[in-house]
């Protein structure tokens, strides 16, 4: 066993791992944090998506180990007492979720995806981006919608 | 996943070492793909050497007239640089379209050819824009770096620590996804450089490989005409439920023409 | 209009929850002194166990306990059941194997349990798996749809010769040969309804709590019908009695069917919990999910048509074969039989029809519902003859339908295979999603995209489907095992919020939104002040759970009963305390009023009144709380017409969906933001199945597709966005004139893609899932005939 230490949600947080412990394991196992989600094994389902030093990972795909030190963000991290974020606030406007298991995940990308493309995404580039979240229940139809209007809504506060 | 000693390294002589002393030691770059490996029980190593701390194993430069990349450099950062997108844009749009944004955060260059799964895609742009793999120990001239399916000449010891491509006149990647895993299901990458035009192939076969048949059928022009004549051994082509061997060499024509317009 | 009354978009009051990281899923539960189950599987697909030796396991690091099929028939755990019944040709039941939740002395498909090893942590009880031994004696499996029944096969269970568990013929068998006899044409296809792995987002789990104190188990399940769950498990498993299990459905991440079941390894977390006296946690991963949830469809199929001289239709004829697994799941028997032939009839006055059904068991995994369980395979069959039909008349695609339609004044329409749709307007609904769809437009789209090299078809679905399932009665004479009634409380706090206690539970659906927009609108109560409770059996009475687009149609109905006694009641009190008569009371928007006056009571007063009755009318009972149940005297019967447009790239056969319109009759819409969102997720379901998802098995049984490496889901880039519209009609059995939506996409779209795809390359036929090599194959087979 180790001990891992990170920054989640802004927060100093450690605790004790195996090597072979998944980063995924520590944020749901250790710290309670059961927002990020597992649907695969092969890291393509992307319900576990969270940022990693401002980037999005798949925590299934990484170690816990491989963690110490970073400064993670989950989808627990993203309201404040103010309210929703824009993007979380975009899916429940645009109806952009169903079961909500993949939800975390898809927020958490598209995220990511106005980091990278900024505030005005078409709906190609949107549905490129998402390659690797995947929904049974949605269609996509409204996710699509939700990302483009989280994007302007992130870009006008 | 089986459990394993975790070693964290920060030089390329450490992470060596590290591997040395280990009983079945294995180096893990982004480990994307060694990670699931890893999950399903596929791999059990001792240790895993995490090179993700080495930092002179990662960034860009353009030297004479190489575009030389660490290769712990991730892909998305690979697809995000000016001087690839400059250098070689075909490089970072392949770079750009390997797995999805969050395994791109995470896979890099050097993961990528090390563990030279058949289907991935930057084998195909090493062999046809002819480069040179920098190891902990030597170069290797792409074409002898990448030996069989999940092979290469790398020893056990012995880490990839750069790239350097030799700066094209034009090259275009095209590939043809897996509709379930996205990776290749044939990926080729025509490049012309110094007056030669190279092709690379993945995917199609057991190694990424050079297509000799295209290559000659090309005769050192952006010309695709002469593609649809060439034929591909087809008894060399992988099979599975999403393509047939004859599919797959249909497909590596048609992703050839492709990436031949592209260039042009 | 109430502003979020019924007709209202209003947003959904669970996303809240679920937005911000606090759903609360099954394997977000944990519970104090738990250990973690892994189960041991079969590597083989038939196979004799001639012993297992779980020494190896029981000396692992942290390993609890290890038991297999041997203590389960020690303590009397009855095996899994399937809980309809279908005769079979030669007057018998159809054959039921048994179905043990741990084997015991045989193995029948890959994946199937073998022992369970409990340990203090998930990766101990995983190592430990392995060390399990278990002595194998391969035998030879039986795979293939198609040829299991063949004579000389390896035979699967005893019980079911022939590897056949039921022969069903339906129909006037004489009447239909008679009408091919004289026909002007007859029209005929053979075609696979590809089998699908059904992949709710959220892996199945089992918590499993036993209390000594009590006696009492408490099972956290990843289930869309909690209480069919604690019923099964106490009348057939003997896990414990009904009063003593309490089945906890707590946030389902998707079901589309899969969820329904009982299956095995939440028979044996709920048994071994008890045995170790501590709390069980499995967690199943997506590698299980493929390989032992109950997969969907696959059939083997031939359906003919003969048709007079106008392309009018005279008589069908099918044969099916289709795959039920190496063991009949819960509802199994039921999804190639009733829920497949009784929809033969499409939207189409077709008068005979004949159909036979041989049910076969593989050496696969079982096969049961998902999402639309047996209507997909019958709209896809009669909308792709429909459609050969057509060409082999030479009538375009919607003359065809619109000459055979169920005429609009024919409703309610007696079908000659036993349904009797409830109402329709089928060429409304042609005709506006053709409009959606700009159809007309069409050809000159063909040509600019052959320009580009492309090749554009476009296809027509016209689908009609049994939702609302079911009356009691119906299913009953059918040989199901169950009522299929639903339930509802609606209960009044004293001080004046709502609690609704509904028998159905929710995967995704949206139904604590939905039904508080039904008691919203109904009672008057802010939506704010109402909390829909449901997915627990021990906070809601008795229910049949979710699936087959039941729950608001009869769930909801049992909801809108409750409130009309609520109502009741109300007027008896307010008539008391306003000093009036009863039959001079008046209720509206949450207001009980004496006619003609301005004396009023608002309901919340009312349910104060009943919960603190100083004052009092005599013989009412104090308390402002009702239950009513609700059992359909019909199912309804959504239907629609659905036109996909496809470009097929010749050179790769690449399919590109470019357009997808959807025009379907609802009935009334309670929340249009989710309907829509359920035929855009059904839409997506469908699509997937035509163009991407094929389950496939080696020769030897082992499951190829069994990741999402090589089981290709939709993502985002596969699909368009989609065009959505309504021709709704009134279905006069349904009190809340509704139908059910959650499955219309999922059945209407894949014919429409694969129709699409036919007209694009202008062949007869292609089969699911049409992946790039089958469209080139046939785009090459095309172009080498046309040359």
């Amino acid at each position: 066993m180790s001990t891992v230490s990170m920054t989640v949600n802004g927060e100093a947080v450690c605790g004790e791992v195996e090597s072979r412990t998944l980063l995924v394991q520590f944020l749901r196992e250790n710290l309670g944090l059961t927002g990020t989600h597992v649907g695969c094994d092969t890291s393509q389902c992307g319900a576990c998506v969270i940022h990693v030093n401002g980037k999005s990972v798949k925590s299934c795909t990484m170690l816990a180990i491989q963690a110490d030190g970073a400064d993670v963000t989950t989808i627990e991290g993203l309201a404040n007492e103010a309210g929703l974020h824009p993007m979380q606030q975009a899916f429940m406007d645009n109806h952009g979720l169903q079961c909500g298991f993949c939800t975390p995940g898809m927020v958490m990308s598209a995220l990511d995806i106005v980091n990278r493309n900024g505030h005005e995404l078409d709906e190609s580039t949107v549905r490129k981006e998402l390659e690797g979240n995947i929904c049974r229940c949605t269609g996509y139809h409204n996710i699509v919608k939700a990302v483009q209007a989280g994007a302007k809504a992130m870009g006008g506060s | 996943m089986y459990e394993f000693n975790y070693r964290k390294v920060d030089s390329v002589a450490a992470a060596v070492e590290a591997m040395q002393q280990a009983e079945d030691g294995k180096f893990v770059a982004g480990g994307q793909t060694m990670l699931p490996t890893m999950k399903h029980r596929l791999a059990s190593p001792s240790d895993l050497i995490d090179l993700g701390g080495v930092a002179e194993l990662t960034g860009i430069s353009v030297e004479n007239e190489n575009l030389i990349v660490g290769a712990m450099t991730t892909h998305a950062a690979v697809a995000a640089s000016a001087e690839v997108q400059q250098a070689i844009p075909a490089l970072a749009r392949l770079a750009g379209n390997i797995g999805d944004p969050a395994v791109r955060n995470r896979g890099t260059l050097g993961g990528s050819i090390a563990n030279h799964d058949p289907a991935a895609d930057y084998p195909a742009a090493v062999i046809a824009l002819g480069a040179t793999v920098q190891t902990s120990k030597r170069a290797i001239p792409a074409e002898e770096f990448f030996t069989g399916m999940f092979e290469t000449a790398l020893k056990d010891d012995e880490i990839v620590t750069s790239v350097s491509f030799p700066l094209p006149e034009a090259a275009a990647y095209m590939k043809f996804e897996n509709p379930a895993s996205r990776y290749a299901i044939v990926g080729v990458f025509v490049a012309k450089t110094g007056g030669e035009v190279r092709v690379g192939v993945t995917g199609a076969t057991a190694c990424a490989h050079r297509g000799f048949r295209l290559e000659a059928a090309l005769g050192g022009e952006l010309d695709a005409g002469g593609i649809d004549a060439v034929e591909l051994p087809v008894e060399q082509m992988n099979s599975d439920i999403h393509a047939s061997a004859e599919y797959r060499a249909h497909l590596v024509k048609v992703m050839t023409k492709r990436a031949v317009e592209a260039c042009q | 209009m109430n502003e979020n009354g019924i007709g209202a978009s209003v947003r959904r009051k669970e996303d809240q929850r679920f937005l911000i990281g606090k759903g609360n899923y099954t394997d977000d539960i944990n519970v104090a002194g738990q250990t973690h189950a892994v189960f041991v599987r079969s590597p083989h697909a038939h196979a004799e166990i001639k012993g297992i030796d779980c020494s190896g396991a029981l000396a692992a690091p942290g390993v609890v306990a290890v038991l297999t099929g041997d203590d389960l028939a020690a303590d009397g755990i009855g095996p899994l059941i399937c809980g309809v019944t279908v005769t079979s040709d030669d007057g018998e039941p159809h054959r039921a194997p048994a179905h043990p939740a741990l084997a015991q002395g045989k193995v029948n498909y890959v994946g199937d349990h073998v022992a369970i090893v409990i340990a203090e942590t998930r990766a101990q009880a995983r190592d430990a798996a392995e060390l399990v031994d278990v002595d194998y004696n391969v035998l030879p499996a039986v795979i293939d749809t198609g040829s299991a029944a063949d004579s000389g096969q390896q035979q699967i269970h005893e019980v079911a010769p022939d590897n056949v568990c039921y022969n069903w013929p339906f129909g006037d068998k004489d009447g239909v040969e008679a009408a091919f006899a004289g026909a002007h044409k007859v029209s005929k296809l053979d075609l696979v309804n590809n089998r699908m792995v059904t992949n709710p987002m959220e892996p199945r789990a089992a918590l499993g709590e036993y209390n000594p104190g009590t006696d009492e188990i408490t099972l956290h399940l990843t289930t869309q019908n909690p209480h069919v769950h604690r019923l099964v498990l106490s009348a057939f498993n003997q896990l414990a009695p009904e009063h003593k299990l309490r089945v906890v459905g707590p946030d389902v991440g998707g079901g589309f069917g899969a969820k329904i079941f009982v299956y095995a390894e939440e028979l044996v977390v709920g048994w071994a919990c008890r045995k170790i006296k501590r709390p069980v946690k499995w967690n199943g991963d997506r590698t299980e999910a493929f390989l032992a949830d109950a997969h969907g469809r696959d059939h083997v199929s031939t359906a003919e048509m003969a048709m007079d001289e106008n392309g009018k239709f005279l008589a069908m004829r099918v044969q099916t074969q289709a795959n039920l697994g190496a063991y009949l799941s819960t509802f199994s028997t039921m999804v190639p039989s009733y829920l497949y032939a009784f929809l033969l009839a499409g939207q189409y006055s077709t008068p005979l029809i004949y159909s036979e059904v041989k049910a076969v068991f593989t050496n696969t995994a079982p096969v049961d519902a998902c999402r639309g369980a047996g209507r997909p395979e019958a709209t896809y069959l009669v909308e792709r003859l429909v459609d050969i039909c057509a060409a082999d008349m030479g009538l375009d695609p919607a003359e065809i339908r619109r000459r055979n339609f169920i005429p609009v004044d024919a409703f309610p329409y007696q079908t000659p295979v036993v349904q009797c749709y409830d109402s329709g307007d089928y060429p409304a609904a042609l005709d506006k999603a053709m409009e959606l769809a700009d159809y007309s437009g069409f050809s000159a789209r063909a040509e600019e995209a052959k320009s580009r090299g492309k090749l554009r078809g476009i296809g027509l679905s016209s689908y009609v489907e049994a939702c609302g399932i079911a009356p009691s009665a119906a299913v009953g004479q059918l040989g199901a095992g169950v009522g299929l009634w639903e339930s509802a409380q609606v209960r009044f706090n004293p001080t004046g919020n709502v609690q609704v206690f509904t028998g159905t539970h929710s995967h995704g659906q949206g139904h604590e939104t939905t039904f508080a927009q039904l008691v919203c609108d109904q009672l008057g109560v802010p939506i704010e002040n109402i909390e829909v409770i449901h997915g627990d059996t021990a906070k809601t009475q008795f229910g049949m759970g979710t699936y087959g687009s039941r729950s608001l149609a009869v769930g909801g109905v049992a909801i809108a009963r409750a409130c009309d006694k609520l109502i009741a009641k109300g007027k008896k009190i307010a008539a008391h305390a306003l000093e009036a008569a009863e039959g001079d009371i008046e209720f509206a928007d949450g207001n009980f009023s004496v006619a003609g006056t301005d004396k009023a009571m608002n309901i919340a007063e009312v349910a104060f009144t009943a919960y603190v009755p100083h004052s009092y009318p005599e013989g009412v009972e104090p308390g402002f709380d009702e239950n009513a149940f609700f059992d359909p005297t019909n199912f309804s019967f959504p239907a629609g017409t659905h036109i996909c447009e496809v470009e097929v790239d010749p050179d790769t056969g690449v399919v590109e969906v470019v357009k997808y319109s959807a025009v379907d009759d609802f009935g009334r819409l309670i929340n249009p933001m989710i309907v829509e969102g359920q035929v855009h997720g059904g839409i997506a379901h469908g699509v997937g199945q035509a163009l991407l998802e094929g389950c496939s098995y080696d020769s030897e049984g082992q499951l190829i597709t069994a990741s999402y490496m090589d089981y290709a889901m939709p993502r985002a880039d596969n699909l368009p966005s989609f065009d959505i519209d309504y021709a709704p009609t009134n279905p006069p059995d349904n009190p809340l004139g509704v139908k059910g939506c959650g499955e219309a996409g999922a059945i209407g779209a894949p014919p429409a893609v694969i129709n699409a795809i036919s007209n694009a390359l202008g062949v007869r036929h292609i089969d699911m899932p049409a992946t790039p090599e089958t469209v080139w194959r046939a785009a090459q087979q095309a172009a080498a005939v046309s040359a």
